[in-house]
């Protein structure tokens, strides 16, 4: 494919970010053997697939993308993610941790941490092995939450995906150690340095689509815990009493449905999302329910595993 | 102000000893600058309950201090990245800890930071880590200072205090080479002269923290400086098309612009500048672009391309300082990777010129670096390398160390010069080659090396082998720790510098025997697989025959035919083998004997049986 003309040039600082980004991609084509770009439909997947795109031309990235599927993410997250894949012409790779489906393990009866586990870290485990990827990309940035903040640019796993904080490599410079052993694999993240905001004004400057539901529009909510979770199909059980209301709502960050809470919006295009970031005063953390347990609940599901 | 300026990057980091407020400071930055968002801080504040150090007030530092356990601990164990923005500019700050042992957390913050925040207690001053962080920034290049006088509330706001520090601090700093420094009395925990100035210091005229970050130019001009284009990827995504991949170091490049390749000098024209979105007339340091070439030379991933006048060195022998990062020191001699650009090569440290202590900045004779130390080093490299001085480069003249077995990054290197003794010593290039002098004696030349630990019988089996050569009419040679060290290494004795560089001879020694048509039966104890390695890695493909003569220490114990073990283990003998200094056994020898209830006339039969397998006649 061919990358649209950006619509205005990029201020220094998120052409320095774009720079950057792209030397880590390049860098992992030229020293892994068989490396996978995780492509989680959201905003920084988009970026980051974006960002490779840019990185190869006028050839294609050298990898597969591959999704993590629970089962439960939103209805158009995947035809976006699909329409995507077809329009870049990469392979896309789905993959689904069976044993969950058969154990039915879903995010409403299970409870999100049981969930989390099973059909995101442990079926992220399963597809790194089954294909044998030495290095995975995550779209993950630093300026998410706390442990991430620690997290190497080349984030070193040891046998089994473990993360260990205390065996993780210095990095200095740009000069990247690659070097692992059978058995061990490397997490890279491109976009480490870029926060939020960064990710929504090269969104805009490049054109990059994203899944609509970022846009505010009236869709089906209930109301749980202080939050408005969407009524995205009929797998939501609804409490006695609880009737879908229509509500002008958009995401800030998206996962599976029935973990993703919705704020109320009116930003309906790029500027206005961009406009109400900058007033808000929550972090996009703020509507996933699986963070809320225990501040602490990053680092352990890292050490699990999980990206 | 320009509306592109407004946009422009600052990497800083914040250092200073334990408990001076470093995590407090960040946290004070991004809650003053409003980044701190209202779930975050409700977390921080039930935090500040079970963990904070400040009372009912909440704890700030718990903004920034990431992972469980050292929240619990209350300190910063490794280095975190904090990102913030003001109208004027985007930052990103690494917090880097105080500790001692931690050092090697400070320099990854400082190699890509390029101002630094030294935070000093005003209770306490100039402090042995205030100098050692301050030194740590001026060798990995930082070049403008910010000296944070923090806990000003402590100490009354006295600007006597602050004049004080400020002079221990400026004096200390002289030979540093800082081009600024620049002192604020600060209250991390109460905010004064971080982001607005304080009523309690009317003294203070300069800017505030935020402020002079906001507006202190630290421009290295990178694009004022020659060409530098380290090749990162060959993209071939067809046959008409092959462009070379990468990020611009320094300079500038344009079509048409004429470019050498570093090592090779093959000279060529930059065709085109490939872009996603179309090609471009110009690119500068810091672009990731594609260049294609107007001529089919000969590039690969690891070259640098450069203007014809303007080249930088390519040598395989240099002088650079070198920070060591891991728990295992480092010895000289001992085999590495290094990474620079993008070229990965075996490399080894020759000397150790001196070592630097990092608090008095005085220069000590050194055999070995232990974590943290740093040292300025002779290194050479398996091949020639393209780079440039440090000083004059962070991009091209930086190197990373990695240990070969564990892949742990090891060391970080800064170039200070190429050594010329390579290039001096041109190799003479005589008519009779190994094999010529290998057909003559009918022998294929081959190192047998005997590893294992002393009393193993390493060298019984060595000499039966010998013997059975001899007969054979083989021309061989036997090196073992008695001939070797009663002349040749006379020098050495047995602590793991000398090992290392005992093993580095003999393998040199070993080397021009198979060069001259040799069959080398080398005994050592060889304790270290690096070595081992090291001496597999001088030797051609299949030259080198590892025989790992397994022993049970036991059995060596009981057998001691020289009473080594007796006199080890009475204290007597140091760093003896399997006593008190350890054995690295091989993972993948050519041959493993394990000689337990083994005549040696047997094991040697095994040795015969696989260098015959290896083409040798006997």
């Amino acid at each position: 494919m061919t990358i649209a003309s950006p619509r205005s040039p990029l201020t220094p600082h998120l052409a320095r970010l774009e720079a950057e980004s792209i030397a880590i991609i390049r860098e992992v084509a030229a020293s892994f053997r068989k490396p996978v770009m995780l492509y989680s439909i959201g905003k920084d997947s988009g970026v980051m697939l974006h960002l490779a795109l840019k990185a190869f031309a006028p050839g294609k990235p050298p990898f597969p993308l591959m999704h993590i599927d629970t089962t439960w993410k939103f209805r158009e997250m995947i035809s976006f993610r699909d329409a995507m894949a077809k329009q870049v012409g990469m392979e896309l790779l789905v993959h689904t941790n069976p044993d969950g489906i058969a154990r039915g393990i879903n995010p409403i009866a299970s409870g999100s941490a049981l969930h989390t586990q099973v059909m995101k870290t442990e079926a992220l485990k399963q597809a790194l092995d089954k294909f044998g990827f030495d290095a995975a990309f995550g779209g993950a940035r630093r300026d998410e939450e706390k442990s991430r903040a620690k997290e190497r640019v080349f984030s070193f796993r040891g046998p089994g995906h473990s993360w260990d904080p205390r065996a993780q490599r210095p990095e200095l410079w740009s000069l990247f150690n690659t070097r692992i052993r059978d058995g061990e694999s490397i997490r890279v993240f491109p976009l480490s340095n870029w926060t939020e905001y960064d990710v929504w004004d090269y969104i805009l400057a490049e054109d990059i689509p994203v899944v609509p539901l970022y846009f505010a529009k009236p869709r089906p909510v209930v109301k749980r815990s202080g939050t408005w979770i969407m009524v995205d199909d009929d797998r939501l059980p609804l409490e006695p009493g609880e009737t879908p209301e229509m509500r002008m709502v958009r995401f800030r960050t998206l996962g599976c449905y029935p973990l993703s809470g919705a704020v109320e919006s009116t930003a309906a295009n790029l500027p206005d999302i961009i406009a109400e970031m900058r007033a808000a005063r929550t972090s996009e953390r703020q509507g996933r329910l699986i963070d809320t347990d225990e501040d602490a609940s990053m680092e352990k599901k890292k050490r699990e595993g999980y990206f | 102000m320009a509306a592109r300026a407004q946009h422009e990057l600052l990497r800083f980091l914040t250092c200073g000893s334990v408990d001076d407020g470093k995590s407090t400071l960040i946290g004070r930055l991004l809650y003053d600058s409003q980044l701190i968002f209202e779930d975050t801080l409700a977390a921080v504040a039930r935090d500040s309950r079970k963990h904070g150090t400040t009372g009912e007030d909440i704890d700030l530092a718990l903004l920034v201090d990431g992972l469980e356990a050292e929240r619990q601990q209350g300190i910063t164990i490794d280095v975190a990245y904090r990102f913030f923005a003001t109208p004027r500019r985007s930052f990103i700050v690494a917090d880097t800890p105080g500790h001692e042992q931690y050092t090697r957390n400070m320099a990854t913050g400082a190699s890509n930071a390029s101002l630094a925040v030294i935070l000093i207690d005003a209770r306490k001053g100039v402090l042995t880590q205030t100098r050692r962080h301050s030194y740590i920034c001026s060798l990995l290049g930082i070049r403008d200072i910010v000296v944070a006088v923090n806990k000003i509330d402590l100490v009354n706001f006295d600007e006597a205090t602050f004049e004080r520090i400020v002079g221990d601090y400026v004096t200390f700093a002289a030979e540093l080479g800082f081009r600024s420094i620049v002192p604020i009395p600060i209250s991390a925990r109460f905010g004064d002269n971080v982001t607005a100035k304080s009523g309690n210091t009317p003294w203070y005229h300069g800017p505030t923290l935020l402020a002079h970050l906001e507006g202190v130019d630290v421009s290295q001009d990178l694009s004022a400086k020659p060409f530098r284009f380290p090749v990162q990827w060959v993209n071939r995504p067809n046959l008409d098309f092959r462009g070379f991949a990468g990020t611009i170091a320094s300079g500038t490049v344009a079509p048409g612009d004429q470019v050498v390749v570093a090592a090779s000098g093959k000279a060529t024209r930059v065709a085109r500048i490939v872009a996603a979105e179309g090609d471009l007339d110009r690119a500068e340091a810091g672009q990731a672009v594609t260049l294609t070439l107007a001529d089919e030379v000969d590039v690969a991933r690891g070259d640098v391309l450069a203007r014809p006048a303007e080249r930088p060195a390519v040598a395989d022998q240099f002088a650079a300082h070198l920070l060591w990062m891991d728990e295992e020191p480092m010895l000289p001699g001992r085999g590495y990777l290094m990474r620079i650009g993008n070229v990965w090569t075996p490399c080894s440290v020759t000397s150790i010129r001196h070592r630097v202590d990092v608090n008095t900045l005085e220069q000590h004779a050194a055999r070995r670096l232990a974590l943290n130390e740093i040292g300025f080093c002779n290194f050479s490299a398996g091949q020639a390398v393209p780079f440039d001085p440090y000083e004059e480069n962070r991009a091209t003249g930086a190197f990373i160390l990695v240990d070969r077995f564990t892949n742990r990054t090891a060391g970080a290197g800064m170039i200070a010069y190429p050594l010329r003794r390579a290039s001096n010593i041109h190799q003479e290039h005589f008519t009779i080659d190994k094999a010529s002098r290998a057909a003559l004696t009918g022998n294929r030349p081959i190192v047998l090396w005997f590893t294992g630990l002393s009393g193993s019988g390493k060298s019984t089996i060595a000499n039966i082998v010998e013997q059975a050569l001899h007969r054979a009419g083989r021309a061989t040679y036997a090196l073992d720790g008695d001939n070797i060290r009663h002349g040749l290494c006379r020098d050495l004795g047995f602590t793991a510098e000398d090992r290392v560089e005992n093993i580095r001879r003999v393998g040199e020694v070993a080397k021009l025997m198979v060069d001259a048509g040799m069959i080398v039966m080398c005994s050592f104890i060889s304790p270290f697989r690096a070595e081992r390695r090291m001496v597999r890695d001088l030797l051609g493909a299949g030259e080198f025959v590892e025989v790992f003569v397994d022993t049970p220490i036991e059995d060596c114990i009981a057998r001691d035919p020289k009473g080594l073990y007796a006199k080890a283990q009475a204290g007597q003998i140091k760093n003896f083998t399997g006593i008190d200094s350890p054995y690295e056994p091989p993972e993948a020898p050519e041959l493993h004997i394990r000689t337990a209830g083994r005549a040696p006339e047997d094991c040697a039969a095994e040795v015969l049986e696989k260098l015959r397998a290896a083409g040798v006649r006997c």
